[in-house]
């Protein structure tokens, strides 16, 4: 109390309402209390601001371990070989040449066939044909009036028991069958053929001194398995290549790409780490020979699992996450905009739905294993659906997503002011009307925000997806939510279960992409809420 | 006029029916011993009243007397409370509106609606007018809908402020011209009877005066109920009063009779603002 407001008499203050038991007036009292009512909110700022940041330090704790860890991901190292794709070890029967030769004589008779031998199947065969007229037919079948005719045509007639005939449809038919078999010969030729072997001699020819089958293995395995499906590929993409020598740039083993980023150091003893002193006197000579080179990961973010760090991709789990979140949300949003449509403005309070609600609520609480369980139980067995599928996934995140977005669309219709449904009950709407036109546009953010909020959940989460064995170890990219496959968060679980050192950065690179695809999808659905608020 | 009639006292409520209206008046709607519970609460008792077409009637009373309440049950508003029950009679031109022979969708559509808060919907003003008549189909066609959004605005006066604006929000309006656009949504529908739940509470002096002036405009063509605290309304607008206390019917009459010579003493009491 300050003496200047004590003093100073004043007859409304002194009556009952201004002075108080004790003889003080009020606002005495008020401007007494007043420093440690200030205090109190300064002290409550304070906490605030430590509070935000302590989490704001956390926050660039854990994205710098991610990042610092993941980074190095992103980049490969590695080397490029001189392989020489002699004609004599990929196609050793010459498969090509006899077929070729029929292609060329077809060509020359105006055949429209321009594609690539190894990828001629029947129905091009066939088209290529539908223009030669008969006689043609005949001659390329025969080979005469050429003279040159055809040896293995008329070989492999006799095979198949097979009479020449004048006969113009059977002709046909037989060179398209003929056609068709040789081009897959060929084509099974260029697949099976043993590149690996090339790969070998091309990284031994590097190292003419070592000898010894444990260091020639040891050499031939710094290159990554990989590199034998990168050429096999290249083959397929353009036969052209056999016969030439070209050079190829092939991922290095796991061990040697962690030694090129400091991972595994060198100044370590010899039996503690998983390169030996040879590898790394070879590694550096090839380094010295400026042949190794660190470059963009692209296979990170194109591949689908591997047993081989190196050759490990996301896509696969990205492509299932992506089915699994479509799935997710095509299940639980209609349905649980219509629970809480149906919950709030149509249903009548009483005990049973008193009751539905505190299990809607208890629901949003149950641990979501019990929900890959209850997966497993009915969709699995009792409906029979396929295994580690994104369509079982995403019906049992559905499951799990319900509660979260009936709780927060219940809340969002309730917020829309009651004069609003009084405007159009008044004018004759009716209760539908009143919901679709009115209520719903206007919860639609809430709804939005809630429905990103179990989305972003059920994205984020493993423990379902094992029990319905989204767990499986899938190489391949899932095509359609019908196909094996893993999510994202299994992908990471299961990079973090291997042991190989290259999959701790691969790990981190994970979930690294797992956030970049949490922000892509809250900021499509910021930009879809920031359009309903502007309608509205 | 001779408006003679008997004050409701509540010992006199089982006595036969007084017709509130002369013989002379329409009556639009007919109340009879009309009452409203909430759960188990009765807010309203055993109402007897006559409203006449085309004319203003104003309902007055304390707050929480039951006005509000009756002025619902002329639209089955009350139906959108759960717990409200409402029996008796309430007649729209002989039409029980309480009976099943009326749809509580065609009812509001024939008795409009104001409310206390200006509430026009997020919408353009466009819209908000427009909103109506497509839902009932009234329209035939885009011109046709144009042609009943202006028209309506120019019933409510709003026309000559907004015509250039109408793809602007309605809730961008000031408070007055809100309520006119709400107005103006009502009328739209083309309804007969207009219920006006203290349309100028929310409203400055200036607001108020042009609704009122908008009130006795529309008494041409529409019955109007109206709810108000204000008594100089009351008496600036309607040509009927009816006074209620605690949930009963205490007066009606004309307006100048209820005001300059009150039956009874409650309504007496309350015009010169011994309560209230």
């Amino acid at each position: 109390m300050t003496d200047a407001v004590a003093t100073e008499p004043s007859p409304t203050l002194d009556s009952a309402n201004g002075g108080l038991d004790d003889g003080t007036l009020a606002s005495a009292r008020v401007a007494a209390g007043l420093s440690k009512r200030y205090a109190a909110e300064r002290r409550f700022r304070l906490y605030g601001i430590i509070a935000v940041l302590f989490a704001l330090s956390c926050l660039t704790l854990l994205f710098s371990t991610i990042i610092g860890n993941g980074y190095s991901a992103f980049t490969q190292t590695m080397v490029a070989l001189d392989v020489s794709l002699y004609p004599q070890d990929i196609d050793p029967n010459n498969t090509k040449d006899s077929t070729q030769a029929l292609v060329d004589r077809m060509k020359a008779k105006g055949a429209a066939l321009d594609m690539d031998l190894h990828k001629i199947d029947n129905r091009h065969a066939k088209d290529a044909l539908a223009k030669a007229d008969t006689s043609t037919v005949i001659e390329l079948a025969t080979g005469s009036p050429l003279g040159v005719g055809s040896p293995e045509l008329l070989a492999w007639m006799k095979d198949h028991a097979i009479r020449e005939s004048s006969d113009e449809k059977a002709t046909r038919g037989l060179l398209i069958e003929y056609l068709g078999e040789q081009a897959s010969a060929y084509r099974r030729t260029l697949q099976t053929a043993n590149y690996q072997a090339l790969i070998n001699q091309s990284i031994l020819d590097l190292f003419p001194e070592v000898s010894g089958r444990r260091d020639k293995r040891a050499v031939r395995n710094m290159v990554s398995p990989g590199a034998t499906f990168l050429i096999r590929n290249m083959v397929l993409d353009d036969p052209g290549l056999v016969g030439k020598r070209l050079t190829v740039e092939v991922p290095m083993s796991d061990d040697l790409d962690m030694l090129n980023k400091g991972h595994i150091r060198a100044d370590v003893a010899e039996s503690d780490r998983r390169v030996s002193d040879k590898e790394i006197d070879w590694f550096t000579r090839l380094k010295d020979r400026g042949i190794v080179e660190s470059q963009f990961n692209v296979g990170f973010f194109t591949h689908g699992d591997s047993r081989e760090p190196e050759l490990a991709g996301i896509l696969g789990a990205v492509m299932g996450s992506i089915y699994t979140m479509m799935v997710t949300l095509a299940l639980s949003f209609p349905l649980a905009v219509g629970a809480a449509i149906y919950l709030e403005e149509f249903a009548p309070k009483n005990k049973w739905t008193q009751l539905i609600e505190v299990n809607i609520n208890n629901l949003a609480a149950v641990p979501s294993i019990v929900f890959g369980l209850l997966g497993l139980a009915v969709f699995l067995n009792v409906f029979g659906l396929p295994r580690s599928a994104p369509v079982v996934g995403g019906m049992v995140l559905a499951l799990m997503t319900l509660p979260t977005i009936i709780i927060a669309a219940r809340a969002a219709l309730k917020a829309v002011p009651p004069s609003i449904r009084e405007a159009a009950y008044g004018l004759g709407a009716s209760p539908l009307q009143v919901v679709f036109h009115h209520v719903l546009p206007l919860s639609m953010p809430g709804i939005l925000t809630g429905t990103i909020i179990g989305m972003a959940q059920a994205l984020g989460e493993t423990a379902p997806l094992l029990m319905i064995g989204m767990v499986a170890f899938v190489v391949d990219i899932p095509g359609g939510p019908l196909d094996p496959a893993t999510v994202m968060p299994v992908q990471i679980y299961l990079w973090a279960d291997s042991p190989e050192r290259a999959f701790v950065e691969r790990t981190s690179a994970a979930i690294m992409v797992l956030l970049g695809f949490l922000v892509l999808m809250n900021a499509f659905a910021v930009v879809l809420r920031k359009r309903f608020e502007r309608r509205w | 006029m001779s408006t003679v009639h008997t004050p409701m006292a509540a010992d006199a409520l089982s006595e036969s029916h007084h017709p509130t209206a002369p013989q002379h008046r329409e009556v639009k709607y007919a109340a009879r011993k009309a009452c409203v519970f909430y759960g188990e609460k009765q807010a309203l008792f055993d109402v007897d009243l006559d409203i006449p077409l085309k004319e203003v009637t104003a309902l007055i009373g304390p707050s929480g007397c039951g006005k509000s309440t009756f002025l619902r049950c002329l639209n089955r508003m009350n139906d959108t409370i759960p717990i409200c029950r409402v029996t008796g009679d309430i007649k729209l031109d002989g039409t029980d509106i309480y009976s099943k022979a009326i749809d509580v969708v065609h009812l509001r559509a024939r008795v409009g609606m104001v409310f206390q808060k200006p509430n026009p919907f997020p919408k353009s003003i466009f819209d908000n007018i427009a909103y109506g008549p497509r839902i009932h189909g009234i329209a035939r066609d885009k011109t046709h809908l144009d042609e009943i959004v202006q028209t309506s605005l120019e019933k409510a006066g709003l026309w000559a402020e907004v015509k250039d604006r109408l793809a602007e929000p309605g809730t961008g309006l000031s408070g007055g011209q809100q309520q006119r656009l709400c107005i103006a949504r009502c009328v739209a529908v083309q309804p007969e009877v207009i219920l006006m739940d203290e349309p100028c509470s929310a409203l400055d002096p200036i607001a108020t005066a042009k609704i009122e002036e908008l009130i006795d405009e529309l008494r041409e063509n529409y019955t109007i109920v109206i709810v108000t605290h204000s008594m100089q309304q009351a008496a600036r607008v309607s040509q009927r009063t009816a006074f209620f206390h605690l949930g009963e019917l205490v007066e009606c009459g004309d307006t100048e009779q209820v005001f300059t010579n009150p039956q009874d003493d409650r309504t007496q009491g309350y015009i010169t603002g011994r309560f209230g």
